[in-house]
C-alpha cells in the first residue's frame, strides 16, 4: 500500500469513498456476495436494491401467492411421516413401552435420546433471538423469525417424548404440582421435576417471544389482506397494532426485557437437562462439565438445523436478498466455534476420566471408543469434531453445498452424541452381570422419523401462513431507517437498534426505488 | 397514486354505516421517509401540540426524544412480576415438600435452597416474561380491534413503508382548517381527515 495514503487526508478519504462505492454496488445487486470484512465500510445486510416497499412485498408474497409445487411435495412427505408418528405413538400407548427397545438396564433408550436432541435443536433459535440481540448483532434480524419458529416446533417434538416415555401417558399429570388422588406432591429435589419446569418455562417464554416479535408483521399482513376472512384472522392476531411511536417505545422495552430473560433461561434449560445425567452416579454421566458441554452442543446442533432450513428456504421462497450470503457465512462461523467447544468438551471429559483414576469411569470411555457401540462414537466424532473443521476455509464456508453438508453432519452427529451418552453408559455400568445390549425396534425408528414429520409439518405451515422474516426488524437495520439530516438526536445512550452503520455516519447506500421518494 | 387505490377492494373503501353525528378523530399526514417525518415531528412538537403521535412501520431511532416520550414503567412491573415468581416458587416448594407432606429422600434435608433453586429460577423467569408481555400490551391498551385511523386507506401503509403524523381532534390547539394546512406545510405527501 502507498504510504502517502496515511498522511494525506484527501487520499485517505478517497480510500474510504472507494469502499463505500463498492458497498453501494453490493447493496444494489441481487444475491450479492456481502461477506467482505473490509474494515472501511459496513456491508449491507439487505441486498438486491430493496427498499421498504419491495422488502414487504418480497416477504408478504410468500404467504399471499400460491406456494410452489415443492411445498406440496414437502408437505406430503411430512404428513406421511406425521402419520407414522401417530401410528407409533398410539401403538405405544395402547400396548406399553415394551414395544420400544428399552430393557433392563437400558431404561431410557430412544425416548430420552430424542427428547434431548429436540430440546437442543431449539436452543439456536433463542440464541439468535435473545443473545445475539443483546450483543447487537444486527444480522440476526434476517433469520430470527424462522429460527424462533424452529425453537417452538422443536420444543413441541421434545415435549412429546417424556410424556409418552412414562408408559402410562394418562398419568403424566403426576409431574405437575396439582392435587392428585394420592394426596402427594412432586419431589422438587428431583432433576426430572426441574426439567418439567425448565422445559415448560422455555416453551412458554419462546412462544411469547416469537408471538410478540410477530405482532407488527401480522399487522402488515392484515393491512395487505384482499379478502375479509384473511383480514379478520390476521386482524385478530395483530391485536390492532398501528405502529404508534408510544407503542413501539414500550414494545422495544418489552422485547429487550424478554431477551434479557431468555438469555439465562436458554442456558438454564440444557443445564437442567444435563442434570438429569450429571446427578446420577453412573460412569460417563456423573461429571461437572455436563451443563456447559450440553449447552454448547445444543447451540451447535441448533445452528446446524437453522442452516439446514435456511439454505433451502431462501432458495424456494426467493429470500436471497434478505437471508444473504453474509448471514450464512456468520452462521458457518458460529457452527465452527460451537463445534470446537463440543470437541473440547469431549477431550476434557476423556482426560478427566483418565486423570480421575476411577477404573469404572476409565472403562466407560474405553468402551465408548472401542466397545460394541464404537461405530456410534466415531460417527459422532466425525460429524461433530472433524466435519466442522472444513469451515475454517472461507472458500468452503461460502460454498452453500459444503455448508449444507457440514450442517447435516452436525445434525446427525448431535443425535449420535445423545445416543452415545445414554446407551454406552446404561448398557455397561458397574456390574458385568447386569450388562445388556440395546437394539431399537421398528417403533423406536418410526417414532424418531415421525418426530421429523411433526417438525416439518409445523414448519411448512409456518412458511405458508406466517411472516417468515421479521419485516419490521429488518427494516430497522436498513440504511433508509436512519435519519441522515441533522436532527440533533442524542442517540449515543440508546440501547436498542443501534444503526448498523453507526461507526460511519457518512455511509450512504442508495435510497431504494422511486416508490419511496416520489409523492 | 391510482394504482395504489386499486390495491384495496371497493368494499373496504366505503364507510360501513352512516353514523350520526360524525365525530372528527383528527388529521393524518403521510410522509415518505424517516428524515421528513422526523423534521415534521420536531415542528409539530415546537408548535405546541400535545395529543399527537407518529406512526411508523418500525421503531424510528431517536423518535422518543423528538416526540418527548417518557420512559415506560414496564421494567418496574417486570421486577415486581419476577419477585412474585420467586416468592411463589419458594412458598410452593416449601409448603408442598416440607410442610403439607414432608418426605425424606436419601437423608437429604426436608427443605434446603440448593435443591430448590432451579425451580425458583424458572418461575422467576416465567412470571417476569408473562409480566413483560401482558404489561406491554396493557400499557399500550392493546388489543384494540377497532381503530378509526384505519378508515384511511393510505394509513394502512403504516405497517409497510409509510410514516404518519396524526394530530388528534382533542388537542387544545386543534383547528379544523389551520391544523391540516400546518401539516401540509411540513411537506406531507397527503393530509387526510379521519372521522369516526
Amino acid at each position: 500500500m502507498d504510504t502517502t495514503l496515511l498522511t494525506s487526508p484527501a487520499a485517505l478519504e478517497g480510500l474510504f469513498a472507494e469502499a463505500r462505492a463498492q458497498a453501494a454496488v453490493i447493496a444494489a445487486t441481487h444475491d450479492a456476495d456481502n461477506t467482505s470484512d473490509d474494515p472501511r465500510v459496513r456491508m449491507p445486510l439487505v441486498v438486491g436494491g430493496k427498499d421498504f416497499t419491495s422488502l414487504t412485498e418480497t416477504i408478504a408474497s410468500v404467504a399471499e401467492h400460491p406456494v410452489p409445487l415443492g411445498w406440496y411435495i414437502g408437505m406430503a412427505i411430512s404428513l406421511s411421516l406425521l402419520g407414522v408418528l401417530g401410528l407409533c405413538v398410539n401403538y405405544l400407548i395402547l400396548t406399553g413401552v415394551g414395544v420400544w427397545g428399552n430393557n433392563q438396564p437400558v431404561g431410557w433408550g430412544f425416548g430420552i435420546v430424542n427428547f434431548v436432541f429436540w430440546v437442543g435443536i431449539g436452543h439456536a433459535g433463542t440464541l439468535i433471538s435473545a443473545i445475539l440481540f443483546l450483543f447487537r448483532q444486527n444480522w440476526r434480524t434476517g433469520i430470527n423469525r424462522f429460527a424462533e419458529a424452529m425453537t417452538i416446533f422443536a420444543v413441541v417434538c421434545a415435549g412429546m417424548f417424556p410424556g409418552i416415555h412414562v408408559g402410562r401417558a394418562w398419568m403424566a399429570y403426576y409431574m405437575f404440582p396439582i392435587p392428585n388422588q394420592m394426596q402427594m406432591w412432586p419431589n422438587f429435589r428431583s432433576p426430572l421435576i426441574w426439567d418439567v419446569f425448565a422445559v415448560g418455562t422455555y416453551a412458554t417464554v419462546s412462544l411469547l417471544f416469537w408471538y410478540v416479535g410477530m405482532v407488527p408483521d401480522l399487522a402488515t399482513f392484515r393491512d395487505r389482506s384482499k379478502g375479509k376472512i384473511r383480514q379478520f384472522i390476521y386482524g385478530i392476531f395483530a391485536l390492532g397494532w398501528n405502529g404508534s411511536s408510544r407503542h413501539w417505545h414500550r414494545y422495544e422495552r418489552a422485547y429487550l426485557l424478554l431477551a434479557a430473560l431468555a438469555t439465562p433461561l436458554v442456558l438454564s434449560v440444557h443445564s437442567v437437562v444435563s442434570f438429569d445425567f450429571a446427578t446420577a452416579q453412573l460412569p460417563g454421566w456423573h461429571a461437572t462439565i455436563f451443563p456447559p458441554y450440553f449447552v454448547a452442543g445444543a447451540i451447535f446442533g441448533g445452528f446446524a438445523m437453522v442452516l439446514c432450513l435456511a439454505i433451502p428456504a431462501r432458495e424456494f421462497f426467493g429470500l436471497k436478498d434478505i437471508i444473504t450470503k453474509r448471514h450464512l457465512d456468520n452462521m458457518g462461523k458460529i457452527l465452527l466455534a460451537t463445534g470446537m467447544m463440543v470437541g473440547y468438551s469431549y477431550l476434557t471429559e476423556a482426560f478427566i476420566a483418565w486423570y480421575g483414576g476411577n477404573p469404572t469411569e476409565q472403562f466407560t470411555f474405553r468402551n465408548r471408543a472401542f466397545g460394541p457401540y464404537a461405530w456410534a462414537y466415531w460417527t459422532m466424532m466425525w460429524c461433530n469434531v472433524i466435519a466442522p473443521q472444513f469451515l475454517w476455509s472461507s472458500k468452503l464456508r461460502k460454498n452453500l453445498a459444503v455448508l449444507f453438508i457440514v450442517a447435516m453432519f452436525a445434525n446427525i452427529g448431535m443425535w449420535f452424541e445423545r445416543f452415545v451418552i445414554i446407551v454406552t453408559t446404561l448398557t455397561r455400568d458397574f456390574l458385568p452381570s447386569s450388562w445388556h445390549s440395546f437394539t431399537p425396534t421398528w417403533v423406536d425408528l418410526g417414532t424418531l422419523a415421525g418426530s421429523f414429520g411433526l417438525f416439518f409439518t409445523l414448519f411448512l405451515l409456518f412458511c405458508r401462513f406466517l411472516p417468515m422474516v421479521a419485516m419490521a426488524e429488518v427494516k430497522s437495520v436498513m440504511p433508509q431507517a436512519h435519519a441522515h439530516g441533522s436532527h440533533g438526536l442524542a442517540d449515543a445512550h440508546r440501547s436498542d437498534y443501534r444503526p448498523d452503520e453507526h461507526t460511519n455516519p457518512d455511509y450512504d447506500a442508495p435510497r431504494g426505488g422511486g416508490t419511496l421518494t416520489s409523492p | 397514486m391510482s394504482t395504489e387505490l386499486e390495491e384495496y377492494p371497493a368494499a373496504d373503501l366505503a364507510p360501513t354505516e352512516p353514523v350520526d353525528p360524525v365525530a372528527l378523530v383528527g388529521f393524518v399526514a403521510e410522509f415518505a421517509d424517516v428524515d421528513s417525518v422526523l423534521t415534521a415531528a420536531t415542528k409539530v412538537r415546537a408548535a405546541g401540540y400535545k395529543v399527537w403521535d407518529v406512526h411508523s412501520p418500525f421503531p424510528i431511532h431517536g423518535i422518543d426524544e423528538v416526540i418527548g416520550i417518557r420512559p415506560t414503567i414496564l421494567p418496574w412491573l417486570v421486577l415486581c412480576g419476577g419477585l412474585t415468581g420467586t416468592s411463589c416458587a419458594v412458598l410452593m416448594e416449601w409448603w408442598m415438600n416440607a410442610y403439607d407432606y414432608p418426605f425424606l429422600i436419601s437423608g437429604k434435608p426436608i427443605f434446603s435452597f440448593p435443591a430448590n433453586i432451579p425451580i425458583v429460577f424458572e418461575l422467576t423467569v416465567l412470571f417476569s416474561a408473562l409480566t413483560a408481555v401482558f404489561g406491554m400490551l396493557g400499557l399500550n391498551r392493546l388489543p384494540l380491534h377497532y381503530n378509526p385511523l384505519f378508515k384511511s386507506r393510505r394509513f394502512r401503509r403504516v405497517t409497510s413503508d409509510r410514516f404518519f403524523v396524526v394530530i388528534d381532534a382533542s388537542d387544545r390547539l386543534f383547528d379544523e382548517t389551520k391544523t391540516p394546512n400546518f401539516l401540509e406545510s411540513l411537506g406531507a405527501i397527503s393530509v387526510e381527515r379521519v372521522e369516526d
